[in-house]
């Protein structure tokens, strides 16, 4: 199943190829990974997806506590946790299409932040799951150009 | 000896460090981009620096060093192929879990990334393989990372780190500070064992009918001889050895099993399979110990003790975890263990049974040399004291089946990656940390071929090795597995054409060197070579070419199913 985990590491250089590196030597699955300093500029938080079944997503979770460069390691996939993804895409745009890619920009929440005669840029913030739908939908405009951030995610706060 | 405060260049900082953690040999070779540090050699005399021929042979005598003294072995290379050269050694090392320290130069600062003379990313290069590395960009840093580096390496489950230092850095002039102490939040190994889970297994151990103690390097590692050894006496259990274990409990000792797994006795792989509780200890479920994981001792409740939690429900899925350091669990379980104990005495009766089914045995014939003999001679002569390093290949197995290791530190191989031509730098490393046990180099004419130049580094200072070569002119190995599940088709491992005369290759690098052909002349060859403590003596056993190493559990077969000689090889027992 999907795990979402977020480690603490060391704001180093070579701090994210170690944790790449550690996937792929190891054959872990990657889906996505996203980096930025924390409050701490020593500190930097990433958030991984990851896919496996228990056996390998505890080796996955030992693996990254063993190197000396990361401080902590959560699986936040059974905590309560907020996670969001941001979709940057820009779309064909004609007279005929306006109309329902811009219903669609407000089902989703989403915003313009760039428009052309021919072309409308948008961006979509959600979790992955809202992101992967979003893109389903709008693909029949005809997609110019995605990118997605990968997914960042913290922990809910306490009362 | 320089004093905190004082103003020092990288060079002398890099002294300096070493002298603060009491380092005794450098293996390294000069080049380039430390054109400085051997400037500032020159006039250093507390720290014995080691010229290798090879970068390569650095690592292995770094590691040697380190496996048989337990202190950390220290590299120096210079940047590009220097640093590149050391890539296998030190994937050996972090295989075989060895503390070692290797510092590469590097080209200045200024220049890394501009694809500059003799630049290679080292760090890049090598952080798979190391438990850490360094790039220094400042030597305001150069102390506090080479404390980091040596503490790293030892502590923990120990492992090889690199520090790479530009040429800047090492001419760069700062205020020398040595820190008190060194922390680094992300690196916390759990030593103590936890109580509740030692109190489980002491129940555990307590009520098993059939026991089983399971044992690798981390006994070596952690210093817990003494408390195995207590334990498999006190409660009459039985112990198997991994490769890396051998020496951890007496070899000699009726309760050894000697080593399991691929070429394990025949007793151990079957004691696995009908255990109903596996003590496992500082060991990791390698491949070659395990053979087909379904089947390995599924009657048995697991307990696991490792220091490294990654060991834990890799390979083999156990019941009970512990991980702490294994001196620590022992102890720890010998104390929470009850008066009380079961009677195992119906269950080493079993063991003795296939122990006599199929002993480890050998037939000798007057005309022709067998290895077993070669290698059960030196263990009579040498009482199982010696300090035994190996190549890697059928000798290594066989070295592991016929030497009765009797202490800890005994054993010096290449367990994980398989090195070939790891002995003969190994052993050299082991003869600069050891002076007073005989260290001996058993080693195949393949293997030793590849680190060959080294001869000259034991020659010139003069090291009391033995140098026993066992040679069939095969890469004996892979011979083997040709003949039994490769059609027999022998692709380039004969190497009879083209091997030289060894003999006179170890004279022309100055070593003595005698051959021995049969029981007789072997005899007195071993003989000689123990009496001789001038400088390394090599001797050529010129052994039965097409021996095999039996038994032997053929890949992916369950470690029960042995094949136990050639002539029969479909017949699985």
């Amino acid at each position: 199943m999907k795990h979402i985990i977020s480690v603490l590491v060391e704001n180093k250089f070579g701090t994210l190829n170690r944790v790449a590196a550690m996937f792929s030597a190891r054959g872990f699955n990657l889906e996505s990974i996203s980096i930025g300093e924390t409050e701490d500029t020593e500190i930097s938080r990433m958030t991984i997806v990851t896919r496996g079944d228990d056996r390998i997503v505890s080796q996955v979770l030992k693996q990254l506590n063993r190197l000396v460069d990361t401080i902590k390691v959560t699986d936040l996939t059974h905590q309560p946790h907020v996670e969001r993804e941001l979709l940057l895409m820009s779309l064909k745009l004609s007279a005929a299409s306006q109309r329902e890619i811009f219903e669609l920009i407000n089902v989703f929440k989403g915003k313009v932040v760039d428009i052309k005669q021919k072309s409308i840029t948008i961006e979509v913030i959600g979790s992955p799951d809202k992101i992967n739908t979003a893109i389903d939908l709008f693909r029949p405009f005809g997609i110019r150009e995605l990118a997605r951030s990968g997914a960042v995610a913290i922990h809910r706060g306490e009362n | 000896m320089h004093t905190n405060g004082e103003k020092l260049n990288g060079s002398e900082i890099f002294f300096e460090s070493l002298r603060r953690e009491n380092v005794e040999y450098i293996f390294g070779y000069p080049g380039g981009a430390l054109l400085k540090v051997y400037e500032t050699l020159h006039d250093v005399e507390d720290i014995k620096h080691i010229l290798v021929r090879h970068e390569q042979g650095a690592t292995h005598m770094a590691e040697g060093y380190a496996r048989a003294t337990g202190k950390p072995g220290v590299v120096l290379v210079t940047s590009g192929p220097g640093a590149t050269n050391t890539v296998t050694g030190i994937a050996n090392a972090y295989m075989d879990s060895s503390p070692m320290v290797v510092f590469t130069g590097q080209v200045p600062s200024t220049l890394i990334g501009n694809d500059a003379f003799q630049e290679a990313d080292i760090v890049g290069i090598t952080r798979p393989i190391t438990k850490h590395n360094f790039l220094v960009k400042d030597v305001r840093e150069l102390a506090s990372t080479i404390r980091k580096a040596f503490y790293l390496a030892t502590n923990g489950r120990p492992g090889p780190v690199l520090v790479d230092m530009p040429k800047d850095v090492l001419n760069a002039i700062c205020t020398f500070e040595w820190p008190e102490s060194v922390e680094i939040r992300g690196f916390k190994p759990t030593i103590k064992c936890h109580a509740n889970q030692v109190q489980k297994a002491a129940r555990m151990i307590a009520k098993a009918k059939r026991p089983l103690l399971y044992v690798g390097g981390g006994i070596i590692t952690s210093g817990a001889a003494e408390e195995l050894r207590k334990l498999a006496i006190e409660q009459q259990i039985p112990v198997t050895m991994t490769l890396n274990g051998l020496g951890a409990f007496p070899g000699d000792h009726p309760l050894s099993m000697g080593m399991l797994g691929m070429h394990g006795t025949y007793w151990a792989n079957q004691a696995i399979n009908a255990c109903d509780l596996l003590i496992a200890v500082g060991a990791r479920f390698d491949d070659r110990v395990t053979g087909k994981v379904d089947t390995f001792a599924t009657q048995a409740y697991k307990i696991h003790n490792d220091i490294d939690p990654t060991n834990v429900d890799k390979n083999i899925k156990v019941d009970l975890p512990v991980v702490g350091d294994s001196k620590d669990f022992l102890a720890s379980v010998l104390e929470a263990l009850p008066e009380a104990k079961e009677d195992h005495g119906a269950w080493l009766e079993l063991i003795e049974g296939w122990r006599k089914q199929c002993p480890m045995d050998y037939t000798v014939e007057p005309d022709s040399l067998k290895t077993e003999f070669v290698i059960d001679e030196v263990s009579k002569k040498t009482k199982g004291h010696a300090v035994v390093i190996t190549d890697v290949g059928q000798h290594q197995m066989w070295t592991a089946q016929y030497y009765k290791f009797t202490e800890p530190r005994s054993i010096i191989t290449s367990g994980g990656l398989g090195t070939m031509g790891y002995g003969l730098p190994a052993c050299i490393g082991a003869a600069f940390g050891v002076t007073d046990r005989p260290v001996i180099l058993f080693t195949g004419d393949g293997g030793l071929m590849m680190n060959i130049q080294e001869l000259v580094t034991a020659v010139h200072n003069k090291l009391p090795v033995k140098i026993f070569l066992i040679n069939n002119s095969y890469l004996g190995m892979v011979r083997q597995w040709q003949e039994l599940f490769h059609q027999e088709k022998y692709t380039f491992t004969d190497l009879e054409a083209s091997n030289p005369d060894f003999v006179k290759v170890a004279e022309a690098f100055g070593c003595k060197a005698l051959r021995a052909d049969n029981p007789e002349s072997a005899l007195k060859a071993i003989d000689e070579a123990l009496a001789y403590n001038d400088g390394p003596i090599l001797v050529d056993f010129r052994v039965i070419r097409k021996d095999m190493v039996f038994p032997m559990v053929p890949a992916g077969a369950s470690i029960s199913d042995m094949l136990l000689a050639r002539l029969n090889p479909k017949t699985m027992v």
